[in-house]
């Protein structure tokens, strides 16, 4: 039953975010968008493009996960479905968790899917493009699950959508450099297992510690 | 449900302080106030919702079996049916189709079930809300924030026949309503909630 709440969460807001597609689509649109305009402004050197491809793809990445995060559980609150989230038997927990999985569903695994793309414009290395869906994979988990914190403690906040970028982006910090750091060791000859590796102990101590600090984040924003 | 002494501050204003009641099993408590005067605020904190400055509630079973506040926690991009059915998944309750249709056809809503929410009046949306009562088995302690708002004379008897019901299986009610209630008298005690209490 409660894995079943877990699914619930996450299959409600999936549904819903189906319905309407068009917003649905808006972070990946932004990400690739965004990250298209570097060639433009930087020019068309593909040595100067293979050398910050990294880096732009994993900012792009980063901000268009922050993009949808304001409404992540503001159109909730306003309707009074958050509310009952709150007072179901379950734990909040694992509503808070299925928030998440729904909002990397929605934003982080299209980005995983677009990113080759973005790989090939900047000239990038096949194998360094493999090296940066794999940290997309172990990082855009942690921006959701960091992301669901912020957007929980400044639930009902005028200046909302703001106070998350300057609560969420610094904690994001370590995600973009191991993340841009991988691609950056496999294109010096070097490993990348140990930036990889630290990107996996940092989605499991999100997978471990976010989800109960958004349940309490969002049980002091309601109270 | 009995509460002990409960007092609820908003910033540096007491909306309320040491209010002391209990609701007893097949009892319906109408709580009755002026407009600001904390009945949501108190309605939340029984409800767990939020925390009393001082004082405590405390609930039969730790938990009320209902609350439904003033907003209908209906999506509108989800239809009737699908909105019925994932409060009731969510609160543990049976949700197969010919609950959930039967729970609509209570309310006279039935007939909207496949439409999407964004398409009701605010009546029909509220009918949808309460339609969730008709799910509920045991008898718990429902809290109603103003259940009758928006409703035509239909909704509001169709509203009555489940908290009578509900009564006579001894279950028990809190709610606010600035509408008179058409329950009978002895079904209903009414509770004065106290105005521009002490700063």
């Amino acid at each position: 039953m409660s894995r079943n709440v877990f699914m619930l969460v996450a299959g409600r807001d999936l549904r819903l975010a189906g319905r309407r597609r068009f917003e649905a689509l808006l972070p990946v649109v932004f990400f690739i968008v965004a990250a298209s305009l570097f060639p433009l402004g930087v020019g068309p050197e593909p040595q100067v493009l293979r050398q910050i491809a990294p880096g732009v793809v994993w900012v792009c990445a980063l901000l268009a996960a922050m993009l949808s995060l304001n409404t992540l559980f503001a159109s909730d609150h306003q309707d009074g479905s958050l509310e009952q989230l709150l007072l179901s038997r379950h734990s909040t927990i694992l509503v808070a968790g299925g928030k998440a999985l729904a909002h990397w569903v929605l934003t982080g695994l299209p980005l995983i899917l677009a990113a080759p793309l973005l790989g090939v414009l900047f000239d990038m290395q096949s194998h360094s493009i493999l090296v940066m869906v794999i940290g997309l994979i172990l990082g855009t988990p942690v921006l959701s699950l960091l992301g669901s914190i912020g957007a929980a403690l400044t639930l009902g906040l005028r200046s909302g959508g703001v106070l998350i970028l300057l609560l969420v982006l610094p904690l994001c910090i370590p995600i973009l450099i191991f993340g841009a750091g991988a691609v950056g060791s496999v294109d010096a000859g070097m490993s990348a297992a140990g930036h990889l590796s630290l990107l996996g102990a940092l989605l499991l101590l999100s997978l471990v510690a976010a989800p109960p600090a958004t349940a309490a984040a969002l049980r002091i924003s309601m109270s | 449900m009995v509460a002990l002494n409960v007092s609820c501050r908003r910033g540096e204003e007491w909306l309320f302080r040491d209010f002391s009641f209990s609701i007893r099993p097949g009892e319906l408590v109408w709580l009755r106030g002026q407009n600001g005067s904390g009945k949501t605020s108190l309605l939340r904190i029984a409800a767990g919702l939020s925390r009393p400055e001082a004082g405590s509630i405390t609930v039969a079973g730790g938990h009320p079996g209902v609350y439904i506040g003033h907003a209908n926690a209906l999506k509108d991009d989800l239809t009737v049916t699908e909105s019925l059915t994932f409060l009731a998944r969510l609160h543990g309750l049976e949700s197969d189709s010919k609950r959930i249709n039967g729970a609509l056809r209570m309310l006279a809503i039935h007939h909207r079930r496949h439409a999407f929410v964004r398409t009701l009046s605010q009546g029909q949306r509220r009918r949808v809300a309460l339609a969730r009562l008709a799910l509920e088995r045991e008898p718990s302690l429902w809290i109603l924030d103003e259940p009758f708002d928006a409703l035509d004379t239909q909704g509001i008897e169709a509203v009555n026949q489940l908290l009578a019901a509900h009564l006579a299986s001894r279950g028990s009610v809190f709610l606010t309503s600035h509408l008179a209630l058409s329950l009978p008298k002895t079904a209903v005690t009414e509770l004065e909630f106290p105005v521009g209490a002490p700063a």
